[in-house]
């Protein structure tokens, strides 16, 4: 049976390793982007009042959860915002994102580190077990 | 690491011997103990390197040598254009040209004692860290082409410092052949508000004091006595930098097949030198360099202007700068012959012994200074770089502690509030916007930098001159 959607961190020696899973591949990329967030702050003290949308394209769903979460850290740099709900549709190559959030409070959201980018390293999209999906990589921190 | 993988040339050389794609040895620098606790990857990650076209020599492990994006952190290679050598985003990595630069400040304990609270808090307050924090100079589209093409030298055109600097920086401050115009919108709009910041992670800014000399007549020329206060900084190319290796690293993968390259590791993602995309990545590249070196500068003029409002007879020149992950080219002697090589050092530091021809006067006759960070509550050290580093690893070596602990189990360990508390009971203060980040860095969660430097200093990299410990951090 497959488990309820959720988000977590392995370790990387020098970094951080992000794992989103979820019944489908779209909740597992949420998940992973809920995961991002968490290397910065608490989701949960971030809240959703803006949207930004979000396009990726990419060869492979390898390429394309690494090209998600650069798209995510990139609004985060730019627009000095931390996002805490996501919603992904999938087509072929093609990934349509909405993220919201808020700009960033340094007293109530107390970031820990600046995400610099997502890697290659330990990246993974596949089923388990369970039939459940996961997608996973390194982000260097 | 297993040892058995290993063949031990003497305490401080194992070697990788060559075998399936690889073209040539693997060499990690590192004591018995060090190379032991060295994650695996390292040695699947040295061995891959050295399996990429043109690669000279060997494929090097520094003794900080850790678990990386393709490369391992503390990992130099150099590759020869006329060999179908290549040129990495993933052998250059995320942080451009993160690096060191350390001040003199011409002052003693006695007089920066009384002021110490007042100068943490200053520097915390002057010096903007962490993320989300925007520097006060916004960048146009004309200004970021000209920073990016000029480095230090502009950010002193600027008034951000002055001329006597630029001879204490490698490359005098300004990268040659960047090319703006292949660093893309995006990585630009990225740097807009991040000029003169300190980022966070690993970063810092701190206020040292000199506390052991090794080698008085290394010390006494890099005018560094027993007592001595300094100051130290931590950080790289910010955003900029993050965006062109990200970018990079992609077309990277992409192309790799196309160039006939077949990447073990999707992160050694590189382009033939020669190649229009191997070009595109070096003129970025450089850029990116130039962006570092631009951004330690205007850090060093915000720290200045403090140390000015705060203990006034306190002059801060510069002792050097250096940088950590980039890809330079440099003759060395490989086989006999002299040629030009592109070496890529991620997580080491450039460490030319004297005589060399790439450094200031001031340092010809004795070799440039190597700086290596240590954590908020250890130590740095500076050492110098030796005639044999050339020939032992293309002039270069480690540059830091590398963690030991990853920053979930530092978590899991610390709290932030307990490492400050700690910190300063020993007499050390620690200003950071974030708590958490602080229990992140704690001192526990990395390895012992003093190995680290007696390592390098065994082994022939770079020789020890002087130990410095922390008074004040500022982290982001």
């Amino acid at each position: 049976m497959i488990r309820a959607a959720r988000w977590e961190h392995f370790d990387h020696s020098a970094d951080i390793g992000v794992r989103g899973v979820g019944p489908t591949k779209e909740a597992a990329f949420e998940q992973i982007a809920l995961a991002l967030t968490a290397t910065i702050t608490d989701p949960a003290a971030v809240r959703p009042n803006v949207a930004v949308e979000i396009l990726c394209e990419a060869p492979s769903d390898e390429l394309l959860v690494v090209d998600w979460l650069n798209a995510l850290i990139y609004e985060m740099a730019t627009r000095r915002m931390l996002f805490s709900v996501f919603t992904v549709s999938l087509e072929d190559s093609r990934l349509t994102g909405t993220a919201w959030g808020e700009p960033i409070c340094v007293g109530r959201h107390a970031p820990a580190v600046e995400a610099k980018g997502a890697t290659y390293t330990a990246v993974r999209v596949a089923r388990d077990e369970d039939g459940a999906w996961v997608v996973e990589c390194v982000v260097d921190v | 690491m297993d040892l058995s993988l290993l063949t031990r040339k003497s305490d401080t050389e194992w070697w990788i011997d060559p075998h399936g794609a690889m073209r040539v040895p693997g060499i990690i620098y590192a004591t018995e103990g060090l190379v032991r606790e060295m994650d695996a990857k390292v040695y699947e990650q040295v061995a891959n390197v050295a399996t990429l076209p043109g690669i000279e020599r060997a494929s090097y492990a520094m003794p900080d040598a850790h678990w990386g994006y393709g490369f391992p952190i503390g990992g130099v290679a150099a590759f020869d254009a006329d060999r179908g050598g290549v040129v990495s985003a993933g052998g250059v990595g995320f942080d451009i040209s993160c690096g060191v630069r350390t001040l003199h400040t011409g002052l003693s304990r006695q007089d920066v004692d009384p002021l110490k609270t007042q100068l943490a808090d200053q520097l915390s307050r002057s010096v903007p860290a962490g993320v989300g924090s925007v520097g006060r100079l916004h960048l146009g589209r004309a200004e970021m082409d000209a920073m990016l093409a000029g480095g230090a030298r502009w950010a002193v055109e600027q008034g951000y410092g002055t001329a006597a600097d630029l001879e204490r920086i490698e490359e005098h401050g300004c990268m040659a052949a960047a090319k703006p115009e292949e660093v893309s919108a995006h990585a630009k709009e990225r740097q807009r508000d991040e000029m003169g910041t300190l980022g966070s992670g690993n970063h810092y800014l701190e206020v040292q004091q000199v506390v052991q000399i090794f080698d008085a007549a290394v010390a006494s020329a890099f005018r560094l006595h027993e007592g001595d206060i300094l100051v130290s900084i931590h950080c790289g190319s910010r955003g900029l930098g993050h965006q062109v290796g990200t970018e990079f690293l992609k077309r990277m993968v992409v192309s790799a097949a196309g160039y006939g390259i077949a990447l073990s590791d999707r992160e050694l993602a590189c382009a033939p030198i020669d190649s229009p995309l191997g070009a595109a990545y070096l003129g970025a590249m450089r850029a990116a360099i130039n962006c570092a070196l631009a951004n330690r500068q205007i850090v060093t003029h915000l720290v200045r202007t403090v140390f000015a409002q705060v203990v006034p007879k306190a002059e801060l020149p510069l002792l050097y700068d250096v940088s950590h992950n980039t890809c330079k080219v440099e003759s060395h002697r490989v086989d006999g012959m002299v040629k030009p090589l592109f070496v890529h050092r991620k997580g080491a530091t450039r460490a030319f012994g004297p005589l060399h021809p790439d450094l200031p006067a001031a340092f010809a006759a004795i070799g440039q200074p190597v700086l290596i960070g240590g954590t908020m509550g250890t130590a740095s050290y500076i050492l110098v770089g030796t005639a044999d580093g050339l020939a032992r690893s293309f002039g270069s070596s480690c540059h830091g502690a590398g963690r030991s602990m990853s920053r979930h189990q530092a978590l899991k360990q610390w709290r932030g509030r307990q490492v400050i508390d700690e910190l300063a009971s020993r007499g050390i203060l620690v200003r950071s916007p974030s708590s958490r980040g602080v229990a992140e860095e704690a001192p526990g969660a990395y390895k012992d930098v003093a190995a680290v430097v007696d390592a390098a200093d065994q082994a022939g990299l770079s020789r020890k001159v002087a130990r410095l410990e922390p008074l004040v951090c500022v982290k982001g």
